[in-house]
């Protein structure tokens, strides 16, 4: 199993969203995390999508994304040449005495504390999925109540191959 | 002007000459203002139907076939018939009518979301929320359905936006979609890559695919064929790429295909994929061919390429667009030994066996009814033995052979007839069923006779679902199970309450007169022909 990471560039339709999933859900197509948001051009979205699979799973995917009418762009982001981050919300049980060494986790790793509870604290840290991932394992001894995770957005360094909007 | 006014003019505008559809109060604004256009309107019997006659006009016109059906069951109704199109790459234009967009989402009468119902059916689809996107949405639906790889559109049309006023028609001269450009050239670099890997081969083979057909590029592929001597085998969708009796064509490939055809794949070098997709019946294992032969797939849709099978030439574009490039480069070649071996190969295939001389041979009627057909006659077979046999046996001169490939949707040979015959008149149209697929679609003859679009049916009645029957024999030791056919109408009385001639061939004797009789009809006509209700494919 490979793991790949496309950034697409579609036409903001009603139902974009729902044509991409489902043909990953039609062909058994496996997606580990999707995100979307505007761009500078409310016309278009950006969907960073990361897909598991073999090599030629992972061809038919960027060919059958690609050929979706409402997708203008679709190409890897590979790891050299691009940045990846996700964002993660943690909601920890936090008391009197445990509230202290949970700020200190959070400040090696730059997290913010976002708000806070009588017995619990919600902390919000940005990152790579290993930073993250690093970083709830430190948690590990307290009880973790809830997490939200964006999944991962990226981009490609530097100006080579960025698509225009006309 | 009327939203539906608007629709109307648009299909004037794309040059469309006829409707096949059905009525309901979603879609009457619609269907009166084609009232004011000089558009033939075909009511059918059902939507399904509809769809599968879009499917033939479209086949054999070159065009874009329309369907249009009502909200909800109307609408849901066409789904099977858009899922054929689609797995054959038809170019079809589907208008459904919608409940009140205010009502969109609230389940109210016949409300269904048929562009999410539809979604992985079809190339793509619109549903209407502004009057004033119905030119651009029509310009672009005919485009993208018409354009790379062909396939269905959906246009779903609330009925508030078919009754709204539009303030300006302006049809636009050209689309402009961002997101869409199928590649028609291709690549100069593959191409001689291709005419290289001709002249190192000794044993080329070329399999052409219903691409060809899609592509209007039969007479391309079959000049470059003649023009090297490199012999071509055919997937089901292929069939009547080549004539039958072409010295260089060695048949249907796959299961159902021929020996020889087969044999000439396994031992090729080169094997030269046409429009075709390599799918599981007409390659069953991908893999073999590739240990020891160099594979070209050329198709003008990117991700069929590496799908089933991993091409050392890949060449993506229109095959009439690559075949016209192909035509100008020059080729050292010679493969007459190979084809001298291929030729051996299909003259020593078995004979198939003859069944019980009490019915008819339907390998024996085929050929003969082949014989007798027009030069240019379509041929439409439908799903099941009846179909294999026709794959089999027909002779094909230089007419088209139809059917349903990629989905083997029964009851498709009727409708898709009647929809040929809007296409073209002046042809001889023979529609071959099971009694099984017949039923599925009997319905039409009505369609049929209103509408003055006869057609020629010939039944195989073996009383039962033969083609699962021949399955249950050989995988469940021949318990069969909801296959037998028992109840089926008097064929003759059938055809008499819709008016039509009726034949009925018992067994071979008498085959021929009856058949120049059958054809000589000017009006449509029903044949019945008993076949062996344990006859096998092989």
């Amino acid at each position: 199993m490979h793991k790949k990471v496309f950034q697409l560039l579609v036409d903001n339709t009603s139902g974009v969203l729902s044509r991409i999933s489902g043909l990953f859900s039609r062909r058994g197509y496996n997606i580990e995390s999707i995100t979307a948001g505007t761009t500078a051009n409310p016309r278009f979205t950006r969907i960073t999508i990361v897909a598991t699979g073999d090599e030629a799973i992972l061809e038919q995917i960027e060919k059958q994304v690609g050929k979706l009418i409402d997708v203008r762009d679709i190409r890897e982001l590979k790891p050299d040449s691009s940045v990846y981050r996700e964002l993660i919300l943690i909601k920890v049980r936090a008391t009197d005495v445990q509230r202290q060494s949970i700020i200190s986790v959070s400040d090696i790793f730059r997290a913010k504390i976002i708000d806070v509870d009588k017995d619990s604290m919600i902390i919000e840290l940005t990152g790579t999925q290993n930073k993250i991932d690093a970083f709830l394992d430190l948690l590990d001894g307290y009880e973790i109540l809830e997490i939200a995770r964006t999944g991962i957005a990226g981009l490609k360094r530097g100006t080579e191959g960025v698509v225009e909007f006309d | 002007m009327l939203g539906a006014d608007a629709m109307a003019k648009c299909l004037v505008e794309e040059n469309v000459g006829v409707v096949f559809g059905y009525p309901g109060v979603a879609i009457c604004p619609f269907f009166n203002s084609m009232l004011s256009v000089d558009i033939e309107r075909v009511l059918v019997r059902t939507e399904q139907n509809a769809a599968h006659m879009a499917s033939g006009y479209a086949r054999i016109s070159g065009k874009v076939g329309v369907c249009v059906a009502t909200s909800g069951p109307g609408a849901t109704n066409l789904i099977t018939g858009i899922a054929t199109a689609y797995a054959d790459s038809i170019p079809l234009v589907c208008i459904t009518g919608q409940v009140d967009s205010g009502q969109l989402g609230s389940d109210v009468f016949q409300e269904a979301d048929i562009t999410g119902a539809v979604e992985s059916f079809v190339k793509y689809s619109y549903l209407v929320k502004n009057v004033e996107d119905i030119p651009r949405i029509f310009k672009e639906a005919f485009h993208i359905a018409s354009t790379g790889r062909r396939g269905p559109v959906l246009i779903d049309v609330p009925i508030d936006i078919q009754n709204a006023s539009i303030s300006k028609f302006s049809y636009p001269a050209e689309v402009n979609l961002r997101t869409y450009k199928p590649t028609v050239k291709g690549h100069a670099v593959q191409i001689k890559k291709v005419i290289k890997a001709i002249s190192r081969s000794e044993r080329p083979i070329i399999c052409v695919g219903g691409g060809v057909h899609l592509s209007n590029a039969s007479e391309e592929v079959r000049d470059f064929a003649h023009k090297h001597g490199i012999p071509v085998v055919s997937t089901l969708m292929g069939i009547s790429v080549m004539p039958t009796n072409d010295p260089l064509y060695f048949g249907m490939v796959g299961n159902n295909g021929k020996s020889y055809a087969n044999r000439a794949m396994n031992e090729s070098d080169l094997i030269i994929m046409i429009g075709a997709r390599v799918a599981d019946r007409a390659i069953s294992q991908p893999d073999l061919i590739m240990d020891n032969t160099v594979l070209v797939h050329i198709d003008v849709d990117p991700a069929e390429i590496g799908k089933n099978v991993g091409p050392h030439i890949p060449l993506v574009g229109d095959i009439k667009a690559i075949f016209e490039e192909m035509a100008k480069c020059e080729v050292e070649c010679n493969f007459a030994p190979w084809l001298e071996t291929l030729e051996g190969y299909k003259a020593d295939a078995p004979a198939r066996k003859k069944p019980r001389p009490e019915y008819v041979d339907p390998a024996e009627f085929i050929r003969m009814l082949s014989e007798k057909l027009d030069d240019d006659a379509i041929y439409v077979a439908d799903v099941g033995q009846n179909q294999m046999w026709s794959c089999g046996y027909h002779i094909v001169k230089k007419g088209r052979f139809l059917t349903s490939g990629g989905m083997g949707t029964m009851g498709y040979s009727i409708p898709a007839a009647i929809g040929a015959r809007a296409a073209a008149p002046e042809r001889q149209i023979v529609a071959v069923c099971g009694d099984g697929s017949f039923q599925m679609s009997m319905m039409e003859l009505a369609t049929m006779q209103q509408h003055s679009l006869p057609v020629k049916i010939i039944i195989f009645h073996n009383g039962y679902l033969g083609l699962v029957r021949e399955y249950q024999y050989n995988v469940y030791k021949g318990h069969y199970s909801v296959v037998d056919l028992s109840g089926s109408p008097d064929f003759s009385k059938l055809s008499d309450a819709y008016g039509i001639p009726f034949y009925k061939l018992e067994n071979m004797e008498g085959a021929s007169d009856m058949l120049d009789d059958f054809l000589k009809c000017k009006d449509p006509a029903l044949m019945e022909i008993m076949i062996d209700p344990l006859d096998v494919v092989k």
